[in-house]
């Protein structure tokens, strides 16, 4: 595989946590965590699970450092409705909690999801509109 | 360097270059997200030319079966015709051999067509009359020698168009048909998988198509078909499943009646709850959803909450327009 968009001396989060297959992995444990969640599960209510599934791609993908093209203000924009249902801190919170999880069950190292962590911790002003 | 072909125009392709990069450099606006296999934004189909496995990791095995493909992960190793998710379907026009009742408010309608028609059982078709007007209805059989498509046509209240296929089209009458489109449908690999297949209404027709095909497959696995109704007329087909469940050790017929009367011998209540009071855990298992939308949000979550791989979920939701 030829991928070189840039000349990086050290492999990207996302290589070396395994790119799209640790995505695919990842997906389907995490939103099933998500869903059996009744702290947080309100919010996912109605949503279509295909479209969610995608979305959940999107998030790993961006927690995983790979490239993605969401702002801060998509990331507003696309939790606006859910802040006005009384998102917070606390749903925040639950889904670090379930993104450690997935990984931990994935076999990713501890140092792996600590990035991976601070890359989704990064989002969590614009997801909760602060 | 290879070549790519979309809606009759030739692209190049060079080494080293995806069909992505290669599209959009051509000035085709292939939508697109991550480039990265991720998102899966990019999904295109190959009419001719093998997609590289690399090019469909991560979709569900019946996009695959057809030749889709992410082209931000395709580097192509020979010519391709590709066809980008929207460009519109190709119609060919069939005649109608069969129209007859098989409940109160539900036909069975058979058009049947010169040459073969290709499909996978559970996919579906548009209908066209003359003046544009168009509905998309699910392939109830498997494919025939006899080049003819079956399909289970309820009355819609003020439905134009299955008004005017139970009123006025006859046998003899020809009637515009697009290629079969969907990806709702079985596949013979792994064979002794559990097979869960719940529809309500005419949701039984393209399940109908999936059991038909699995069994002749000869799916090793168990197969519960779960078909939900109101009331006791309006199912449809019972003998002939009931008949089929005799037949084959591996199959249950459950035939579920929402209304108030149910008599000895059907499951009382939603075809996807009585499903799911049934089968206390999914895990591995292939699961087929068709008809009713809400049944089928409803029952996509609890199949996978039940331990359901997101890509072993099948569904085919019924808009009625």
């Amino acid at each position: 595989m030829s991928d070189s968009t840039t000349e990086t001396t050290h492999a990207t989060l996302y290589e070396r946590i395994g790119g799209e297959a640790a995505v695919n992995a990842a997906v389907d444990l995490f939103y099933r965590k998500v869903l059996n969640d009744y702290r947080i599960n309100r919010f996912f209510d109605g949503a279509d699970m295909e479209k969610q599934i995608d979305k959940q791609r999107a998030f790993f993908t961006m927690a995983f450092g790979g490239p993605n093209n969401y702002t801060g203000q998509d990331m507003r924009n696309a939790h606006a409705h859910l802040v006005k249902k009384g998102l917070d801190d606390s749903h925040f919170d639950a889904v670090m909690e379930h993104l450690g999880a997935t990984l931990v069950e994935l076999n990713v190292p501890a140092e792996l999801i600590t990035e991976a962590a601070a890359i989704a911790e990064s989002t969590r002003n614009d997801i909760l509109g602060k | 360097m290879t070549l790519l072909t979309v809606a009759d125009k030739t692209y190049l392709c060079e080494k080293e270059e995806t069909v992505l990069e290669a599209l959009l450099r051509g000035g085709v606006a292939v939508p697109y997200v991550c480039k990265l296999g991720s998102c899966q934004t990019c999904l295109v189909r190959s009419l001719q030319g093998t997609p590289p496995e690399l090019a469909q990791m991560g979709l569900k095995d019946t996009l695959k079966k057809q030749r889709y493909f992410l082209a931000c992960r395709c580097y192509p190793t020979e010519d391709m015709t590709i066809r980008l998710s929207d460009q519109s379907a190709f119609y060919r026009d069939g005649i109608v051999t069969k129209n007859q009742m098989l409940n109160h408010n539900t036909m069975l309608l058979e058009i049947k067509f010169a040459d073969a028609f290709e499909f996978y059982p559970g996919q579906f078709v548009n209908l066209q009359r003359r003046d544009g007007l168009t509905r998309s209805y699910s392939i109830a059989n498997i494919p025939q020698q006899s080049n003819t498509l079956a399909f289970h046509i309820r009355r819609l209240p003020e439905g134009r168009f299955s008004e005017w296929l139970h009123d006025e089209l006859e046998t003899g009458d020809t009637i515009a048909v697009s290629e079969p489109r969907g990806h709702c449908f079985y596949l013979p690999q792994r064979s002794e998988q559990g097979l869960l297949l719940v529809g309500t209404g005419t949701g039984l027709a393209p399940l109908e198509g999936i059991l038909l095909d699995a069994l002749q497959h000869q799916h090793t696995g168990v197969i519960h078909l779960f078909h939900g109704v109101c009331e006791v007329n309006d199912l449809y087909r019972s003998d002939f499943l009931q008949d089929l469940a005799a037949q084959h050790d591996n199959f249950t017929y459950t035939p579920c009646l929402s209304g108030k009367f149910v008599p000895v011998g059907f499951a009382k209540g939603y075809a996807h709850d009585v499903a799911l009071a049934t089968l206390s855990d999914l895990k591995n298992w292939r699961v087929f959803l068709c008809g009713h939308p809400d049944m089928v949000n409803q029952m996509k979550r609890q199949a996978f909450l039940k331990g359901a791989a997101m890509r072993d979920i099948y569904a085919d939701a019924f808009f009625s327009a």
